[in-house]
């Protein structure tokens, strides 16, 4: 055997090295309009990343159909978009890879329960554009009761289990730090296997998102047994989001979701959004319902959508409460509080600007 | 005197053992044999003792688990999701289609080639080890839908395809000979056909409603992107292959540049490079999806290893068969495809199904990039309530699937190396 | 290669069939449609790059990488550079490849040397192992030992203890020196092992996985050597009266090296790369450390090149001590 001259490759690894050098970080932010709504008519599907395994945001069941409050979300803008819920196709997505599907094109948009931060959101750093926030959330730490623990300063030299990529691992290292705790940090790509380490008892605590904690231990085998350390950690407002640079997508996404709001607070809900939409005809003295419902005025066309987008996602997927309430709420296995997630008139965050 | 003991069970090595100073060297009784092999001395029969006990232990601690504690439930409740992933239920006559479409070529090939023995080996058409396989399949029908508790009609759906198989082989066999030989020439040239075909039947066109590669999931999309890899990547691996060995440096350089990138790396990086970065280096839209990237990665990555296989076989050819064709007046092509080619690729044989047996098991790492092959899958029912923590039970059940598929291409494979083989004699 | 083939008829060669031209227009055609598809694939790699604003620039080595990892040789926390952490990685990968390699070598020589045994139960058994571990892909065997074998093990006061050697969930306890050179076993403080020599049970679960998969494919090269010794050597062994592990030990297998180093080579390469599964086991290597800063810096070219880089070097490391030990085992002429 000839020996092989492997250090060849070494050239265009050289290469990079040096062409580095007339490289500058200054990236422009985008501006170019590219076409992701026509794109995604012409395909005639919306592409929406997902988490794919998180019951109560979007789960995978037996029946090969998603479920949760991302899916839903993906299911409103198809219908908002396309005019049919059904028009979507789920990518499982791990929290390590999804800024580069995004980012590459793959998928139109993320709605996986994503945390908006200033570096996922600016030019320089991931370069997404975040729509409104679906879900108000914070970082927790679930324990077995048989631990003990009470506080993080009872892990101190333990090990704990976190997901790799996500902010919850960097927020776990700031508050560790800030707090001087030691503890080991065990780092699974998915979140199946982070929970299969921690049943598995590799690791005293396991960290994320409070709902996704709460999600989880829904589905153990002994719920009981599993609590969470009273600790918030951090904000984690999870929040859909889209490419940079498709203003016009985004505002898309982002009204989408707004609607969504506005019909809670308007009372509108998946079983009387017809009626409504018949009654705005009726009436033209219900100015602001017929706008909102597209009866009257171009609000769909100034978005680029249908002017009866607004009806099309309630009528697929309900308002923001009965989303809620059937995904993770009282109607759901999670049972969990709204909390920060009322309305802004009931002394909650969810808040849409008016549709004007 | 040398007592000569039959090597391991390849057949192909030389028995070495030493002589020992051993009273008689042939045994004609049974008990006689397991004491020349267990307890020719005392150490010997030390250590067979002590690894009957061990055995012993592993199997009975085994049997009990999987008799006693395992919960099936977890592979019988999701035998679809593993087998085809979240393909639509209402396209799936499509892939059953294909199963018998399959299950008929196949016995129809295995017929002919009973009815067709190699010119110098006679014999009778069905052999000791031809009948073994054909009970095999039929215990493996009988008992295999009973296993995984499917119900009655996907019962009967599989026998009726093993019935289909073992008929199509048996007519093919008794009555091949008499087919006008045009038809049997049609045989092999219909695979490929199939394959055609089949993809069709997948992917949809041709009037048939599109399932996008999302979809395909399990054991379907494994045995998809291990046979895509497999097929394109055997005229990528020849032509490397003889690139590698050209006499022009700009052809020989590309080939080691291509050969020694691909073979430098992880496999995972490359799949890191094809989700992550080939999408920033294809015109917008050109990238295609993500399911066809890991394939096209697959299939480079193997070409690479299939070329270091080619190779060695280019170069156990001997020099003077090239130049002996040359001086026929063949040309260049002409010499490589009729006289070169053929026995070169037979002599990389053995290690280019070693390469496709191990791009078969490397379809695992799919999983690593958020595919759902058969691992993926696996990993999404673990993740379900009903079934967390059924780890065991999933990848022990993998594992076998893996080591069937494995063994059964390593068997393939030598029985083709014996039909391919010019020099053996019959037995 | 033969000369310009000779030509039966008088009149010219039509070009295609010229020896002298042939060669060079195929290369310029084929350098040509190598160059452009490189041109296409790096032009639109430096425009899209440049339109997300991620062109090459190594400068976010510097930053703080901001996240832990669990074990480490070298001192490292949050608040230290990128570059700092993916040499943390490094430093792992390195050893789990190192002691891998050890492992399997010993493993795979050993069963090797079985499949030659005279006891048959012993020869069988050696060719199981080989046929189970080559037919199962290695990330669902290590999948198997993290998941089903590792973390199913006992922990505190439960777990496995022999003299000197500690095997729990929390990872491997060896005895071995301490601060003064005095010989510590571990023992248990407040109900967590305590050792001088510690191995997470990731590390541990990836070393077993890697070794018991390498070592499947060294025995059957060291089965390849040893077969490839002429029978004489063994009969001519053992009429000096040498014992079969003496004759073995002292002249099969040193004549059996020569055709089994070149074979080794590629296989402790194998194990090398195979050595970035550790993800799947939360080990923190090379390839698991990348994936986090590419997480966080979107700098996915950059990443590459790194891993491509480091593997590449590893590989040609392998080599080249593996070349040194082929000239020492190659028989000198004298």
């Amino acid at each position: 055997m000839q020996p092989s001259p492997r250090w060849l490759l070494a050239l265009p690894l050289l290469l990079a090295f040096t062409l580095s050098g007339c490289a500058d970080d200054s990236g422009s932010g985008g501006g170019v309009q590219s076409m992701k709504l026509s794109t995604i008519r012409g395909r005639d599907k919306l592409v929406c990343g997902v988490d794919g395994k998180l019951p109560g945001f979007s789960f995978l069941g037996p029946d090969g159909t998603y479920s949760g409050l991302d899916a839903d979300t993906c299911r409103a803008v198809a219908a908002a978009v396309l005019g049919d819920p059904a028009k979507v196709e789920y990518r499982d997505l791990n929290s390590s890879e999804r800024f580069a599907a995004l980012a590459s094109g793959e998928v139109d948009m993320l709605a996986r329960n994503t945390t908006m931060t200033l570096s996922r959101d600016s030019a320089g750093g991931n370069g997404i554009t975040f729509g409104p926030t679906t879900f108000y959330d914070g970082q927790g730490v679930m324990v077995p009761v048989a631990s003990g623990a009470k506080t993080l300063k009872d892990l101190d030299g333990k090990p704990i289990c976190v997901e790799s990529g996500t902010t919850t691992e960097l927020n776990l290292a700031d508050r560790m730090r800030e707090q001087g705790i030691a503890y080991t940090p065990l780092k699974f790509q998915t979140g199946d296997q982070t929970y299969a380490a921690y049943l598995g008892g590799r690791c005293v605590a396991v960290t994320s998102d409070r709902s996704q904690l709460a999600a989880k231990r829904s589905s153990f085998p002994n719920p009981d047994e599993h609590i969470l350390l009273p600790e918030v950690m951090s904000k984690e407002p999870l929040t859909p989001a889209s490419v940079n640079g498709d203003p016009a997508w985004a505002d898309a996404m982002r009204w989408t979701v707004f609607a969504l709001f506005q019909a809670e607070e308007l009372g509108i809900t998946k079983a009387n959004v017809a009626t409504k939409v018949a009654e705005a005809k009726a009436n033209k003295n219900l100015a602001d319902l017929r706008r909102f419902l597209g009866v009257e005025g171009d609000f769909g066309k100034q978005l680029g959508l249908p002017a009866d987008f607004v009806p099309k996602a309630i009528a697929a997927v309900g308002n923001y409460g009965e989303l809620f309430e059937r995904n993770v709420g009282s109607g759901s296995p999670l049972k969990l509080e709204r909390a920060e997630n009322r309305l802004w008139t009931q002394g909650g965050l969810i808040y849409s600007p008016p549709f004007r | 005197m040398t007592s000569i003991q039959p090597g391991p069970e390849s057949g192909s090595t030389p028995p070495l053992r030493p002589a020992r100073p051993a009273p008689k060297s042939v045994q004609p009784s049974w008990a006689g044999a397991l004491r020349q092999e267990l307890f020719a001395s005392r150490t010997d029969g030390l250590v067979s003792v002590l690894l009957i006990m061990v055995i012993l232990a592993a199997a009975v601690g085994l049997l009990r688990w999987a008799l006693g504690q395992a919960q099936w439930a977890v592979i019988q409740a999701n035998t679809t999701l593993f087998a085809i992933g979240r393909y639509p239920i209402q396209q799936q006559w499509r892939l059953w289609l294909l199963v018998v479409l399959v299950a008929a070529l196949s016995g129809v090939s295995w017929g002919l080639l009973r009815a067709f023995p190699r010119a110098d080996r006679s014999g009778e058409i069905w052999p000791f080890n031809d009948r073994l396989a054909v009970a095999l399949l039929g215990f493996l029908a009988a008992w295999l839908p009973a296993a995984l508790a499917l119900g009655l009609p996907l019962q009967l759906r599989w026998w009726v395809i093993t019935a289909l198989l073992v008929a199509t082989r048996w007519l093919a066999g008794h009555w091949g000979r008499s087919w006008p030989p045009r038809l049997v020439k049609l045989v092999p040239m219909s695979w490929p056909l199939l394959y055609l075909f089949g993809m069709v039947l997948i992917a949809g066109g041709l009037g048939l409603p599109r399932v996008p590669p999302s979809e395909w999931g399990g054991l379907l999309l494994t045995l998809l992107m291990a046979s895509f890899a497999i097929l394109l990547s055997f005229p990528i691996g020849v032509v490397v292959a003889l690139g590698r060995r050209s006499s022009l440096p700009l052809l020989r350089w590309a080939s080691v540049l291509y050969i020694e990138f691909i073979r430098g790396a992880p496999l995972i990086t490359l799949l890191f490079l094809g989700q992550n970065i080939l999408g920033y280096m294809l015109p917008g839209g050109w990238a295609p999806d993500r399911v066809w990237r890991a394939a096209w990665v697959l299939t480079f990555f193997c070409g690479a290893y299939l070329a270091e296989a080619v190779r060695a076989g280019l170069s156990a050819v001997p020099p003077g068969q090239l130049e002996a064709a040359r001086s026929l007046g063949l040309s260049m092509p002409q010499a490589l495809q009729r006289v070169v080619l053929p026995q070169a690729l037979r002599i990389a044989l053995p290690g280019a199904v070693g390469q496709f047996i191990s791009l078969l098991q490397d379809t695992t790492l799919l999983s690593l990039i958020g595919l759902l092959d058969l691992l993926g899958t696996a990993r999404t029912v673990m993740a379900n309530p009903e079934f967390l923590g059924k780890n065991a039970e999933v990848y022990l059940t993998l594992a076998v699937l893996f080591w069937c598929c494995c063994a059964a291409l390593g068997l393939g494979s030598r029985a083709l190396e014996r039909r391919l083989d010019p020099t053996h004699s019959p037995a | 290669m033969s000369a310009t083939p000779v030509s039966a008829t008088p009149e010219r060669i039509p070009w295609w069939r010229d020896r002298r031209v042939m060669p060079w227009i195929v290369q310029a055609v084929v350098g040509l449609v190598l160059l452009l598809v490189i041109a296409l694939l790096v032009g639109n790699l430096v425009r899209n790059l440049t339109a997300a604003g991620l062109l090459l620039s190594w400068r976010w080595l510097g930053q703080p990488a901001s996240f832990d990892v669990a074990e480490s040789l070298i001192p490292f926390d949050a608040s230290m550079p990128y570059w700092r952490a993916l040499l943390v990685g490094l430093v792992n990968s390195l050893r789990v490849i190192l002691v891998g390699l050890v492992g399997a070598t010993l493993l795979g020589t050993a069963m090797g040397m079985a499949s030659f045994s005279g006891n048959g139960l012993l020869r069988r058994l050696a060719r199981v192992y080989v046929e189970v571990i080559r037919n199962i892909p290695l990330l669902l065997q290590l999948l198997f030992w993290y998941f089903v074998v590792f973390l199913a093990l006992p922990n505190g006061t439960a777990a496995f203890q022999l003299p000197g050697i500690v095997l729990s969930k929390s990872g491997l306890y060896l005895a071995w020196f301490a601060q003064g050179f005095s010989w510590h076993g571990p023992e248990l403080v407040n109900g967590v092992w305590q050792a001088p020599l510690r191995f997470s049970v990731e590390f541990t679960a990836l070393l077993t996985g890697l070794i018991t998969y390498t070592g499947a494919f060294v025995a059957e090269v060291v089965r390849g050597g040893i077969a490839s010794v002429p029978k004489g050597q063994w009969e001519a062994a053992t009429s000096l009266g040498l014992h079969w592990s003496a004759s073995m030990r002292s002249v099969v297998l040193p004549q059996a090296l020569r055709v089994i180093v070149p074979g080794l080579n590629s296989q402790y390469i194998s194990l090398a790369k195979n050595s970035s599964l550790a993800v799947a086991v939360g080990y923190v290597d090379l390839y698991s450390v990348s994936e986090t800063t590419l997480n966080q810096t979107g700098r996915a070219l950059e990443v590459f090149l790194l891993l491509l880089g480091s593997y590449l070097i590893i590989d040609l490391l392998i080599s080249a001590v593996m070349n040194g030990v082929n000239q020492l085992v190659q028989i000198r002429e004298r």
